[in-house]
């Protein structure tokens, strides 16, 4: 990606002002990133950064942002905004702030412009024509690689977290439990039935139980899916029982027609637990009362 | 029905019943490679052989063209499977279940259907049939 | 690819190594309802765990050897679908009705000694 407005720009207003602010920014970096950190501090920003880890990442910023002024490519500061992103995500980091250091640094460099060319308005024009599009390219990129970095967190998050939810138990040699609760959407019946078939796999398990007591409805597209897993279930040798189904479940499951001779179902988990124990083989039994 | 991308277009030639086998094995390759997950690989390697299938049942000879492909963050792999075959006269009802002109299970179409995110047919009689499917990543 | 058959006492054990042409399931499918009147068995096991495809062609032609077999006087119990191929199965609508399956070989032969204990006391 190469700063886009710039070469366009660069017609009009000739290469001497953007060497010239280079060099600038080049010459004057330890008073103007100062300056910058001030202002960062006094905008409270990257509050969960110590005074020292602000002022490092700040000069690799400062110069970085010099370094794409320069060269007029958007590459090398891509990915030091990925890496930065990577970096400051976990310590929970908020967009705003990434955006607002990004602005106020901006900000700081084109007030010193103003000051280095404030006696010659021409100049300072043809100066901010070519800062000003390389300066919003920058921040656009920036702000732009730290929200898709952020995006590709908040993913990865919510599949642990859907896994996690969805976990399938040994209760017995042999017998599996998957307890589900919430709301299932298509994706995580998928995931729910690719898990239940790994553990059938994994444990050898020739019962399952499948508790639907935590699922207040599905909708007909989720009724289906429940029985197509049922299915693939048998199709590896398990079979399958169903428990809590609600009233609107019921319905729903009606509705699509399910073939009852197919899915077998038990009111609440623990009668299913006993008709999974009868299928199996087991006997439970209450030890002999200890006499008096 | 244009892929958005044709950087590692992989074609498979349908005439014999080898080539079923080497078609979705490909296409199997491929969605690995494009990092779907293996579950997804074995549904598009699934539709691959009964497209293949339908090609040297219906039109002896065709092709089956695997794409990668892309949609902002998304990636995905399309499947397109062409041959210049008799075409299908009724093509809603080809795609509805239990439909078949060559007396067999008569599940192919809407199975492959199933599978995939997303399908597409295109037949004329006497011209051949074009079917594209699509599969996503999450 | 011709798949070998055991003869394992009562039982006829087909493995699956590799991938099958359309042809090769054919083959099998005559081969075994051949051997199943030959041997006198009782059972027969097809083990798919080395099939990562079971596509209308392959589900429907062991189902259609499951019942010649049946109609020849023996069982059939179809062993290791892969979690993933039970999954694409289910999806098109294959389900392999009446015929029985199990996670592998060791649960098909628990499965086939339970049938033909059975049928013995029957």
């Amino acid at each position: 990606m190469g700063l886009t407005g710039l070469q366009k720009d660069s017609k009009r207003a000739s290469d001497v002002p953007l060497r010239d602010i280079v060099a600038h920014l080049a010459e004057n970096r330890a008073q103007l990133r100062e300056e910058w950190v001030r202002r960062i501090n006094d905008a409270q920003l990257l509050t969960a950064m110590t005074k020292d880890e602000l002022f490092a990442e700040a000069t690799s910023v400062y110069d970085s942002y010099v370094d794409a002024l320069e060269t007029r490519t958007l590459e090398s500061l891509e990915a030091y905004a990925q890496n930065l992103s990577e970096r400051i995500i976990p310590r929970g980091v908020e967009t705003h702030e990434v955006v607002g250091i990004v602005l106020l640094l901006r900000d700081v460099l084109a007030r010193s412009l103003f000051t280095k060319y404030h006696d010659n308005p021409a100049l300072l024009d043809r100066a901010l024509d070519a800062y000003e599009p390389a300066a919003n390219s920058i921040a656009i990129t920036v702000a732009v690689g730290f929200v898709r970095e952020r995006e590709r967190v908040i993913r990865q998050q919510q599949e642990s977290i859907r896994e996690l939810s969805t976990p399938v138990l040994q209760v017995r040699e042999r017998l599996l439990i998957q307890p589900i609760i919430g709301v299932i959407d298509p994706h995580r019946a998928r995931q729910l039935t690719e898990q239940l078939l790994r553990g059938i796999r994994d444990t050898r398990a020739r019962v399952v139980v499948i508790d639907i007591t935590g699922v207040a409805a599905m909708d007909a597209n989720v009724a289906n899916h429940l029985v197509l897993t049922v299915e693939a279930a048998r199709l590896l040798g398990a079979s399958v029982i169903v428990t809590g189904l609600s009233p609107e479940i019921a319905q729903t499951l009606v509705n699509i027609g399910v073939d009852l001779g197919k899915m077998r179902t038990v009111g609440d988990l623990q009668g299913g637990i006993e008709e999974a124990e009868r299928l199996l083989g087991y006997k439970v039994v209450p030890v002999a009362e200890p006499q008096a | 029905m244009k892929p958005l991308e044709l950087a590692t277009e992989t074609r498979v030639r349908v005439e014999s019943e080898l080539d079923i086998v080497t078609a979705r094995m490909r296409g199997r390759a491929l969605a690995i490679q494009l990092g779907l997950r293996p579950t997804s690989a074995t549904l598009i390697a699934t539709a691959i052989s009964e497209l293949a299938r339908n090609i040297l049942l219906y039109a002896q000879d065709g092709e089956i063209v695997l794409c990668p492909i892309e949609r902002g963050a998304h990636k995905g792999l399309a499947v397109i499977a062409r041959d210049d075959g008799p075409g299908i006269r009724d093509v809603t009802r080809a795609i509805e279940d239990g439909y078949s002109t060559s007396g067999r299970l008569g599940m192919g179409l809407p199975g492959v259907r199933r599978l995939m995110d997303e399908f597409h047919i295109q037949s004329r009689v006497g011209e051949g049939t074009t079917v594209t499917v699509k599969k996503w990543n999450e | 690819m011709e798949v070998p058959i055991l003869k394992q006492g009562p039982y006829l054990i087909a493995i699956i190594q590799s991938a099958l042409t359309d042809a090769d399931i054919v083959h099998l499918r005559d081969a075994l309802v051949e051997k199943v009147g030959r041997h006198r068995s009782l059972g027969v096991i097809i083990d798919v765990t080395a099939l990562d495809v079971m596509d209308s062609f392959a589900t429907g032609t062991l189902r259609d050897m499951a019942h010649m077999v049946l109609l020849r006087g023996a069982e059939t119990v179809i062993v290791g679908i892969q979690p993933d191929v039970a999954f694409a199965m289910v999806h098109m609508g294959l389900k392999m009705e009446g015929v029985a399956t199990a996670l592998d070989l060791e649960e098909g032969l628990a499965y086939l000694d339970q049938r033909t204990k059975a049928a013995r006391h029957r």
